[in-house]
């Protein structure tokens, strides 16, 4: 095996492949995964790992973020060199925002699942959104509760079916358009199934500054995954409609990119890399915020699942700009930068008497 | 009219003339609320502390913005009592629908100052009545008629002034400093002031028996409020992340926290080093702290009761993950929304366990302004050295009301940022296991994400976990996590801020309490040996878990009251699940929760009547 360093290392001549800071990719796997065979979670756990492992990212500079539920899980099944934060049940945006304010240095990756999002987490969820706090916001969203046996969440489809044969009566909630309305600055849907549009949409993400907020379609096998689900590999795999293909050419990759065709949309990230939208729905503009939630509704009403980047800004001010704080994080300042002198004290004493 | 309205038989009149009460005696003004009169109480209150004289206030108001009666009680008192006084002296009555009411609440013999249509003097003959027509002499005083209520209440100011024997010069020194930025302001004022000087000074002929002499009792006192004096604490403790949502009777807690950081935490280049967040409500308030605090920073949250509900599943996952913060609360009349203007200490059992599940936590208990401060600044420390959120509980009577103190004193100590492990450590120790006790003092250590070492990353979690931070369902090895967490907290005993014992002699008779118990009780304590005879120990208990000398305090003695302000003895049930078996049944309460702040007379009644004397 490898021997590696965080600020990396080669290894002999024949080892493994490394990253541009000399990591294998074994340094950005996880524990075993103990999700059923088949879940779509572990799929979007290995993209995971190969985006974070292309875009060359330290390990120790990542925070896996999660609540709880199956989704909540995987954070352990990935990354291991990374820290994690297993949280409570639809209250990971809080965690995340303390964990980013201490450390804003960090980048935070949270996971949750569409029960942890769309139901319990809603209020916390919504908030985070509007603050474009500076982390990716993955929901594996499978339409179902598959801890507590199937039943269903609040981004099922209206006349999905349970295996039991109940059907889902209540519109859904789509994460995606709340996001762009809310104010998250770059927003996606992908399907666990399509590996090469949810790795570009991850590598993307990796570069971008804000709140980066991915629905990730994620077929449960045990409980939603049959005739008659919205939410299957069948369903998806039949009904996926991507509004644009993904091209992503990070800062460090010595790639030309040509800025021609009026059919592509190049967007330049934070960090210089490029983004290279191919438009596949006709004339999708993803800097359009209206139009974003407009062609959302749209599709929901002709139950049609759109894939792809809805929205993005690269310009908004992150919650961290606002808040205007010293570049060093908050958590290791030291105590002659957070603790007011003597003199301060005693001037306030003098005030009050 | 010449002089003041004398309603007092004449008898009775003579016999208080020749009576003087100087520096002892209570004043309340009634107003509403809404109307401005919180400046000129504070001027007032301060006229008193400038003239020498122990002096404390308390609001009493409304749950609502703006026209609603709200009393102010002031009290001077020569002795340093600062409590709540159940009697009232001096009455300034200016509010038309609770004058009738307010009128028939002053002692006998007091003195009552009323707007003159008000005509008080029909309720009560045993009253000293001064009637003021405080609407005309605004009238003249201030053409602007927006401005006009507030220029009012100083009117009130310098009638009292002038029947007290406050000197002018004194209140023109406190209004010069309360508005040392704004001239025109100070001008308005005053003159106000001088009016009502004036007025009672041609019209009256003083026939109360109250007056304030000078005294030499403030020197090098400071006045302040117990949420502000907790808000320094935490500013003094280096806190960087503030999380919080709005709630009576803490959010003034938060408001002089940010006004302090944005004072003495911005670099030269205009940088803050720190950040305050007003959260979606108080799960995400708590949650951010604790994020914060697992990623190093010293977070606190400020909250009452209800807030504390909320964050009840947090509490948890800090307790079980081993997460330091901070959690205020400033207790409020329960349950539920209960009175939120209103005062208690009815937190303290719903906080001590906080959490579904084997949860105890940490809670300070101040009970001075003073120790609002210390213990504040204590509360950071203890949460990193112990890994776990740390409660501290004050109250609204505490927390909102002006108190007398001796100035604070700069921490003596560096802060103390507990068990933490950095890549340089983890290059000599190879690797590490979070929740190991290695030490002996049942804390393991951690690490901060972002520590640069393949092997500083652990998982954090809120299911269960072996010592490794490893997932388990296996019985010994959640077993070994919860039975290490309950050394801890037997552990913190020693590390929490000792009891106080102000008495403990050889009385058979012990008393305790906790928070702003305490200024009524030692009055309480004082009446009660001077009228009964009796001399009784008292210890002031400032943490849970108990320390073990209270365990003795209890021993040593054959009874022991303890007294707090909630209906269900809820510090006493806390003790009783604590202390041996056979000491128990020497516990017996004495309660108080109407909601206003305990007072010395009921407390010494209640004592007598259960000792039999």
């Amino acid at each position: 095996m490898a021997t590696t360093t965080a600020s990396g290392a080669a290894t002999g001549p024949g080892g493994p492949k490394l990253n541009h800071i000399g990591l294998p990719v074994i340094e950005y796997r996880g524990g075993k995964s103990t999700l059923c065979a088949g879940c779509g979670h572990n799929a979007i756990s290995e993209r995971i790992i190969d985006a974070m492992f292309e875009m060359g990212v330290e390990p120790e500079r990542v925070m896996k973020m999660s609540g709880i539920g199956c989704s909540s899980k995987s954070p352990a099944y990935f990354m291991n060199r990374s820290f994690s934060f297993n949280s409570v049940h639809g209250r990971m945006p809080s965690v995340t925002t303390g964990a980013v304010l201490a450390n804003h240095k960090m980048m935070a990756l949270g996971v949750s699942g569409d029960g942890d999002t769309a139901s319990i987490g809603m209020g916390q969820f919504v908030h985070l959104m509007r603050r474009n706090l500076p982390m990716i916001y993955i929901i594996e969203d499978n339409g179902v509760y598959g801890l507590t046996k199937g039943q269903f969440s609040a981004t099922a489809d209206i006349g999905s079916k349970l295996k039991t044969g109940v059907i889902n009566e209540l519109p859904p909630i789509d994460t995606c358009a709340m996001a762009i309305q809310l104010g998250a600055t770059f927003v996606g849907r992908s399907f666990s199934g399509d590996k090469k549009q949810l790795l570009a949409m991850l590598k993307a993400a990796i570069s971008h500054q804000g709140t980066v907020m991915l629905d990730v379609i994620s077929p449960c096998v045990t409980f939603n995954d049959h005739e008659g689900s919205t939410k299957s590999y069948k369903f998806l795999q039949e009904n996926d409609e991507p509004i644009n293909e993904i091209g992503f050419v990070a800062s460090f990759d010595d790639i030309e990119v040509d800025y021609d065709s009026g059919e592509v949309y190049d967007v330049e990230m934070h960090d210089g890399s490029q983004l290279r939208l191919r438009k596949l729905l006709e004339d999708y503009d993803p800097t359009d915020k209206a139009n974003a939630v407009r062609t959302l509704m749209e599709a929901q009403d002709k139950n049609e699942v759109l894939t792809g980047v809805f929205y993005i800004d690269t310009q908004k001010p992150t919650f961290i700009d606002q808040l205007n704080m010293v570049d060093q994080p908050l958590g290791t300042l030291p105590e002659s930068l957070t603790r007011p002198p003597k003199s301060a004290l005693e001037s306030l004493m003098t005030n009050l008497q | 009219m010449a002089t003041g309205h004398l309603a007092l038989g004449q008898e009775q009149g003579e016999s208080s003339a020749k009576q003087r009460i100087v520096n002892d005696f209570s004043i309340i003004v009634a107003t509403v609320n809404g109307s401005g009169s919180q400046s000129a109480n504070s001027v007032l209150l301060k006229s008193i502390f400038g003239m020498g004289v122990p002096v404390s206030g308390k609001n009493l108001f409304p749950s609502n913005i703006a026209g609603l009666p709200t009393w102010y009680t002031i009290r001077a008192s020569k002795d340093g009592y600062v409590a709540r006084k159940r009697e009232i002296d001096v009455l300034v009555a200016l509010n038309p629908e609770t004058a009738r009411e307010d009128m028939m609440s002053v002692q006998h013999g007091g003195a009552a100052i009323y707007e003159e249509y008000l005509n008080l003097s029909s309720y009560r003959d045993d009253v000293v009545c001064y009637p003021v027509p405080f609407d005309k002499l605004t009238q003249a005083l201030c053409p602007e008629a927006k401005l006009r209520k507030l220029v009012r209440n100083m009117v009130y100011v310098g009638v009292v002034s002038q029947l007290l024997g406050i000197d002018l010069g004194v209140v023109e020194a406190g209004l010069r400093k309360q508005f040392s930025k704004k001239p025109k302001v100070f001008e308005l004022n005053f003159g106000a002031v001088e009016t009502g000087f004036e007025y009672a000074k041609v019209n009256f002929t003083k026939q109360d028996p109250y007056f304030i002499e000078r005294m030499d009792q403030t020197k090098g006192k400071i006045i302040i409020d117990g949420n502000a004096a907790c808000g320094m604490g935490a500013v003094f403790a280096g806190v960087t992340v503030v999380a919080w949502y709005p709630i009576t009777p803490s959010t003034s807690l938060v408001e002089a926290t940010t006004d302090l950081l944005k004072k003495f935490r911005v670099t030269p280049e205009g940088k803050a080093t720190f950040a305050v967040v007003q959260a979606e409500d108080e799960l995400a308030a708590i949650g951010m702290v604790l994020g914060a605090g697992w990623a190093g920073a010293r977070a606190m949250t400020s909250t009452s009761g209800p807030g504390i509900s909320l964050m009840g599943e947090f509490a948890g996952l800090g307790y079980y993950a081993e997460i330091p913060g901070v959690i205020f609360d400033v207790q409020r009349s329960g349950p539920s929304t209960g009175m939120p203007t209103r005062t208690q200490q009815s937190d303290l059992l719903s906080t001590a366990f906080l959490s579904h599940g084997d949860t105890k936590h940490v809670i300070l208990l101040p009970g001075s302004v003073k120790e609002c401060f210390e213990l504040a600044y204590a509360a950071f420390d203890l949460a990193e050295r112990l890994q776990t959120p740390v409660f501290v509980l004050s109250d609204l009577d505490l927390g909102m009301n002006n108190w007398m103190s001796e100035p604070f004193a700069y921490p003596d100590k560096p802060l103390d940022r507990g068990k933490v492990l950095t890549a340089e450590d983890l290059k000599k120790a190879g690797s590490f296991a979070r929740y190991r006790d290695v030490d002996g003092d049942a804390i393991g250590w951690r690490t901060l994400p972002g520590t640069l070492h393949p092997k500083a990353a652990y998982f954090t979690r809120g299911s269960g976990h072996d010592d490794a931070a490893g997932y388990t369902e296996r019985p010994e090895e959640y077993q070994k996590v919860m039975d290490r967490l309950a050394r801890k907290f037997e552990n913190a005993r020693k590390l929490v801020p000792a009891p106080v014992v102000t008495k403990n002699g050889t009385s058979k008779i012990g008393f305790i309490a906790y928070g702003s118990t305490d200024f009524a009780l030692r009055e309480s304590l004082d009446q009660i040996e001077k009228e009964h005879g009796v001399s009784v120990d008292y210890m002031r208990i400032r943490a849970y878990p108990f320390a073990h000398e209270i365990h003795d305090f209890v021993a040593s003695h054959e009874r022991v009251y303890v007294v707090e302000q909630n209906r269900d003895g809820q510090l006493a049930s806390l003790l009783k699940l604590d202390l041996p078996g056979e000491q128990v049944a020497k516990l017996r309460s004495i309660l108080r929760y109407n909601g206003l702040p305990a007072d010395a007379r009921t407390i010494t009644e209640e004592f007598a009547t259960k000792e039999g004397l």
